[in-house]
């Protein structure tokens, strides 16, 4: 009976599981059957988990219901309480999570195993290891910046590649001698030791608008060790359960990069944006507007498109910006929003904020599709949002952002730019789009003056409505 | 090498492009939920943490394996739960413009 369960069923849960994941994943390709796919699984997830606890290599079960009782009291607040705004924080602590489990059991295999551990188990493990505890602080400190623990700013001193890359190849360097000898143990904590500190001095130096895509590459690494640790316990369903997390994050790395206009290199090792701090020295004229003009200016428009950026989650604007949409909608102005790949601190991260905001996501387009509309555009409204819309990308050679693909929000007939001030964006470059003619700048804090802009619309007199 | 390396292997490049073919077809807009999803889906790794809790080896090895049973069920719930409550959220407009009323306020789904 043990032996039926064992052999026969526990491969079949298994293989059942792997199943669930692929089309979990199929599943999310569209919001109308994005929901089966999570259910599918959480299907796939919990047949796996009660086949193995029925396995007879679990003899005691009471750490393992402490730990699990435990998980569920952590994970179901960070699961059902945490708002739409901190996603990126919850998405980085959850990349730690992941690689320290992987990391420990890596830790335990070697020791359970270790006179006798063969040379592929031993690449295993190092790969597991090294991957799992670099993701682990690399993703902390990439929360605690989010969260605004850490400081934000990336923190950058000549020689750091050097000591970084040297850092990361002893530990490499040290895996190599365990695979060839396991009987130097000692140099096993050391591993640990140098994985942790890469892991900080990783991500200590990447500043905010770069973590959508170190965000990605820590779930690429995660999902990494976590395969690592399949063929470590010669485990098929975590192979492909790492393998497609490992895929996946890579493929969103590699988005975020194209969107930038960057390689994985630069990012890591280039230092972006701290050279070049000072782009606000020059004092060239602007052209301001207030709420009540701005109001006046949208309800004259036939259709206005919306460019969201970092600055209107950190104003917590997305519920006023959505009412502005409602507003003008109603007052028969097409209202669509024009989302850049790399606006805000993760991938997708400005759709799930305008989701939360009751915002249908028909009227959401991404940099493809809107590009081509935006010259017969009356209104490009900009809500903190900045490298994603200067034209330099297209223009200026020398530029820090040149050849990244951005929204042409300059072919609109006219712009307005919500801003809390003059002064430059991530990249640290000034942005021509402001000094435009055609262009006017709403300062203050984006919910307070989007905000105004709402009131002031609702006193203007009802337009009649000419067509949908 | 050996059969069950060899094996592996085969598993790992074929789930590592099949994913990768799966995951290009999810489009922009659910890149979060992408994200975590694939994140509650690769703490599956907690079948390898339950055995070393469970088994009863070494204290070590029992000590390891509960925290990253720990660990990794946080994961499965936070990450199916968030998943979830941000795929709730992602509408179509139901009828093009509504009368006076504004949508359900904030957080009803």
């Amino acid at each position: 009976m043990i032996d039926l369960m064992n052999d026969t069923a526990l491969p079949l849960a298994y293989l059942f599981a792997a199943a669930c994941f692929v089309l979990a994943l199929k599943w999310l390709s569209h919001p109308t059957t994005a929901r089966r796919g999570v259910k599918t699984g959480e299907l796939g997830m919990f047949v796996a988990v009660v086949a193995t606890l029925f396995e007879f290599e679990i003899v005691e079960y009471q750490w393992i219901a402490i730990a699990i009782v435990a998980g569920v009291a952590l994970g179901a607040p960070l699961g059902l309480l945490v708002p739409m705004t901190a996603v990126p924080q919850r998405t980085a602590l959850s990349h730690a999570f992941g690689a320290v489990a992987a990391g420990l059991v890596g830790t335990a295999e070697f020791y359970l195993q270790r006179p006798a551990i063969d040379e592929t188990t031993m690449v295993a493990i190092g790969l597991e290891v090294v991957l799992g505890f670099l993701t682990f602080t690399g993703s902390l400190i990439a929360a605690g910046k989010l969260q605004g623990i850490v400081r934000d700013q990336p923190w950058i001193y000549r020689g750091q590649n050097v000591v970084n890359l040297s850092i990361l190849g002893a530990a490499l360097i040290m895996v190599g001698v365990l695979v060839a000898r396991p009987d130097t143990a000692v140099l096993f904590p050391i591993v640990i030791a140098l994985s942790l500190v890469f892991g900080v001095l990783l991500v200590i130096r990447i500043g905010g608008a770069d973590m959508p895509t170190v965000i990605s590459l820590l779930n690429s690494f995660a999902g990494l060790s976590a395969a690592m640790m399949g063929f470590v316990l010669n485990n098929k369903l975590l192979i492909v359960a790492g393998a497609l997390d490992g895929s996946s994050g890579l493929f969103l790395s590699i988005v975020m990069c194209k969107a930038m206009n960057r390689s994985f290199v630069n990012v890591l090792f280039g230092g972006f944006g701290a050279q070049a701090t000072g782009g606000d020295a020059q004092q060239r004229p602007v052209r301001s507007v207030d709420p009540e003009e701005t109001a006046f200016l949208l309800d004259a428009a036939r259709s206005v498109v919306i460019v969201p950026g970092y600055g209107m989650a950190a104003a917590q604007a997305q519920h006023k910006v959505r009412e502005l949409s409602d507003a003008l909608l109603k007052r028969g102005v097409d209202v669509r929003f024009a989302i850049h790949p790399v606006a805000g601190r993760m991938p997708g991260h400005m759709n799930v904020l305008l989701a939360e905001a009751n915002v249908p996501y028909d009227q959401l387009y991404d940099l493809e599709t809107i590009n081509p509309e935006l010259p017969h555009t009356d209104i490009v409204l900009v809500v903190g949002a900045n490298d994603v819309v200067n034209p330099a990308a297209r223009t200026q050679t020398d530029s820090p952002i040149y050849g990244m693909p951005i929204l042409d929000a300059d072919a609109a007939a006219s712009i307005i730019v919500v801003k809390r001030s003059m002064r430059s964006g991530f990249a640290g470059v000034d942005n021509d789009l402001f000094y435009l003619d055609k262009t006017q700048m709403l300062f203050g804090d984006a919910k307070t003056v989007i905000g105004g802009v709402v009131d002031e619309l609702s006193k203007l007199p009802t337009r009649e409505v000419a067509a949908a | 090498m050996t059969e069950t390396l060899e094996v592996s292997l085969f598993i790992f490049l074929l789930a590592s492009f099949l994913g990768y073919a799966v995951i290009t077809r999810v489009p922009g807009l659910l890149h979060t939920p992408l994200m975590s999803l694939t994140n509650a889906l690769s703490a599956i790794s907690i079948v390898g943490s339950l055995i070393l809790a469970g088994a009863g080896e070494a204290a070590f090895a029992t000590i390891l394996g509960t925290i990253a049973v720990f660990a990794s069920t946080t994961n499965i719930v936070s990450g199916f739960l968030i998943t979830d409550r941000m795929l709730k959220m992602f509408k179509r407009r139901e009828a093009p413009k509504g009368p006076a009323g504004v949508p359900p306020k904030g957080a009803s789904a």
